[in-house]
């Protein structure tokens, strides 16, 4: 007989991993308010959504690549070629448009992650190995192409600088591209017949493949997706900080795994959803943002974050045990 | 049943027999492979540049790769269970910030040693704890661990850097074997090569660990201890992060908080260039030894030609995946070499 009481209702909804992450984003931003409390103003949202936009594209990208047991570590390296790209391009001719701008981002963007995926795939080279590799190879690439020069914002048209910035019924664009990335992929990820088989091959590969999931085609999709996104977020990158620069996005994957890890993205493979992922993006922007709040300096960002990382991976890992536990004890009872 | 048998016998006698079979056998062995390339490379950059071979130079620019080479051998034995380690290169920012700032205070040599043996070795037993007791997957819990050490040195040192150390310091990262021109590091890094070679290939320790990364479950059940083998290896490797923030605090004289950028991938490049199978289970110290000085004089080489460095990073990591890719066509010819033979040996 199901159990319909209160408290088992409200165990199960924290047992979901968003509820439980937006409680705690309640939770934290309690204090911080109470501390400051223009934290929660209008304009303070605003740059803390914006400040997440371009983080929480690439982090949905690093979310297929791990829901099927891999790792994009080539993230920031991907962002940095396709900005440089850009940026040249509108340097050499300003008149094309942005949006034009956006879309040679993400095609450039795409054959780098083709190029991942398919030596994970048909080279059976490990996905850590091989984004070890590409990471070293495309920001090579980016200082090759760039001459180890910058490009800077005035030497930038107009329009491509202001592009994220302008807004559209009272939202940036910037946020505006961020929404629907997150609402085509939620889709993707829940009703689409490949979305569906990148979780069956993360989850288990060989029971996947018996049927009938093609799992090279998969593992060439997810790396394309993500090297597709994070050209978007390589465009986007440079027109927001007006320039382009050869270091730029440097260890930016941490960032992306981190929002995967705390949206209960299960590093082996096979669980998570694309809501986690947002909401642990934003948990990460809200927390970095807060640091000047308690007084902490900004060189312990790094620490807070890793830090953050440790913590919601114990919390991962002892709750999928427990899971187990219950699973075995309800097998034997 | 007798008659597969000894058609299995005919086919391995041809096998044995043929001296060019044999002679394939052993030049598609990765090692073989390594000392043939390093040999071209040797040769090309002699014939390129008259400074090359020169042996001054190149025990000088064993300065250049001593300190990664010595945290790759520990490395193997991570590698070999099918674990990694990418939090290696903030262990060394950790503990040379807590070697620039004790010596700051004052602290004599001897103390500075401990004091960086023991930070590496405390940062390599979280690791190994973390991912044994929570049983999660090594990558995620270094690539954690990567932030929160280095974020700890990034914090405490801000934009500072750490630059009094006690006399006689430099000794460790910048002198020579008196009355030689072979440098310390070097030295210490063809000890430790010997003994990691004696580890892992003579000792009951070595064989366990090549069993672990066949099978972890077969060796639990074999009576191995897993978990206290896989926490003993991330602390070794932590021991030696330590030792090597001496040798590159006294090369430098000056600790910052970015300093062993990168050193990670870097590390794991010679690694499994050297033909460590990131699976675990498969490689040598001698070939990770050949690997490390192949990379090291590689990008000596390219130094002295005037390349660039971005060139260099793009051919390290052209080496890397190649390094990765090669060895699976390879065993992709001999099986397939195999299988002729067999066919061979029925007709």
């Amino acid at each position: 007989m199901p159990d319909l009481s209160f408290s088992s209702f409200v165990k199960k909804a924290l047992a979901r991993r968003e509820a439980a992450l937006t409680l705690l984003l309640v939770v934290i931003l309690v204090p911080i308010t109470i501390r400051s409390p223009q934290f929660l103003s209008a304009k303070n949202i605003s740059t803390i959504l914006n400040d997440m936009a371009i983080l929480s594209i690439v982090a949905i990208g690093e979310f297929y690549v791990i829901l099927s047991n891999g790792i994009d570590l080539s993230v920031g390296s991907i962002i940095a070629f396709t900005g440089m790209a850009t940026g040249m391009i509108n340097q050499a001719n300003p008149t094309v448009s942005p949006i034009l701008l956006m879309f040679a981002g993400m095609g450039i963007g795409m054959v780098m992650g083709l190029f991942n995926g398919v030596l994970v795939a048909y080279g059976k080279i490990p996905p850590i190995i091989t984004t070890l590799g590409t990471v070293n190879i495309y920001r090579g690439l980016t200082f090759l192409l760039s001459g180890g020069t910058w490009v800077t914002a005035h030497e930038m048209s107009e329009s491509y600088i202001a592009f994220p910035r302008n807004t559209f019924l009272g939202v940036s664009n910037l946020l505006w591209i961020a929404l629907l990335v997150i609402a085509v992929f939620y889709y993707f990820s829940r009703y689409s017949r490949t979305g569906r088989e990148v979780y069956a091959i993360g989850g288990n590969p060989t029971a996947a493949k018996f049927v009938g999931v093609n799992e090279n085609r998969v593992r060439v999709v997810v790396f394309l997706i993500s090297g597709t996104l994070c050209g978007l977020a390589g465009a986007l990158w440079t027109a927001r900080y007006a320039s382009a620069v050869n270091e730029m996005a440097t260890g930016f994957e941490m960032q992306a795994v981190a929002a995967c890890v705390l949206g209960g993205v299960n590093f082996a493979g096979g669980s998570g959803g694309i809501i986690g992922v947002v909401l642990g993006t934003l948990f990460l922007g809200v927390v970095t943002n807060a640091l000047p709040v308690i007084y902490l300096s900004v060189f312990w960002q790094t620490f807070v974050q890793g830090l953050i990382i440790l913590i919601a991976l114990t919390l991962n890992t002892m709750s999928d045990q427990r899971k187990t536990k219950k699973l075995l004890a309800q097998r034997r009872g | 049943m007798a008659e597969k048998r000894d058609l299995m016998a005919k086919s391995r006698l041809i096998d044995e027999m043929s001296v060019k079979n044999r002679l394939i056998e052993y030049f598609t062995q990765w090692e073989v492979l390594l000392s043939i390339i390093i040999v071209f490379v040797f040769v090309f950059f002699t014939i390129r540049t008259p400074y090359f071979l020169d042996w001054f130079n190149l025990m000088n620019a064993t300065f250049q790769f001593s300190e990664k080479a010595i945290i790759a051998l520990p490395m193997i034995f991570i590698i070999m269970c099918g674990d990694i380690d990418i939090s290696i290169a903030s262990i060394v920012a950790l503990c040379a910030y807590a070697v620039g700032n004790a010596a700051q205070a004052g602290a004599s040599i001897p103390s500075l040693i401990f004091l960086a043996l023991l930070v590496g070795t405390l940062a390599g037993l979280f690791n190994g704890v973390m991912i044994t007791a929570l049983e999660m997957p090594a990558i995620a819990v270094t690539l954690a661990t990567q932030s929160v050490f280095r974020g700890i040195a990034i914090g405490l040192l801000g934009d500072q850097a750490r630059t009094d150390f006690p006399e006689n310091f430099g000794f460790f990262g910048q002198q020579f074997i008196p009355g030689t021109i072979i440098p310390f590091e070097f030295v210490l890094y063809l000890a430790l090569v010997l003994l990691f070679a004696f580890i892992l290939h003579k000792t009951t320790y070595g064989r366990r660990l090549y069993a672990i990364g066949n099978s972890a479950e077969a060796a639990r059940f074999s009576g191995i201890k897993v978990k206290t083998m896989r926490i003993i290896n991330f602390t070794v490797t932590g021991f030696f992060c330590g030792l090597t923030s001496i040798l590159l605090a006294s090369r430098i004289l000056s600790v910052r908080s970015n300093i062993a950028t990168g050193w990670d991938l870097e590390i794991i490049t010679l690694v499994v260039l050297g033909g460590v199978a990131i699976t675990g289970g498969k490689g040598s110290v001698y070939g990770v030894f050949i690997g490390s000085m192949l990379v090291g004089y590689l990008k000596f080489g390219m130094g002295l030609l005037k390349f660039s460095g971005t060139l260099m990073t793009i051919v390290i990591g052209l080496l890397l995946i190649t390094a990765v890719l090669l060895p699976r066509l390879l065993d992709m010819y001999k099986a397939n070499r195999k299988l002729r033979l067999q066919q061979m040996g029925r007709n």
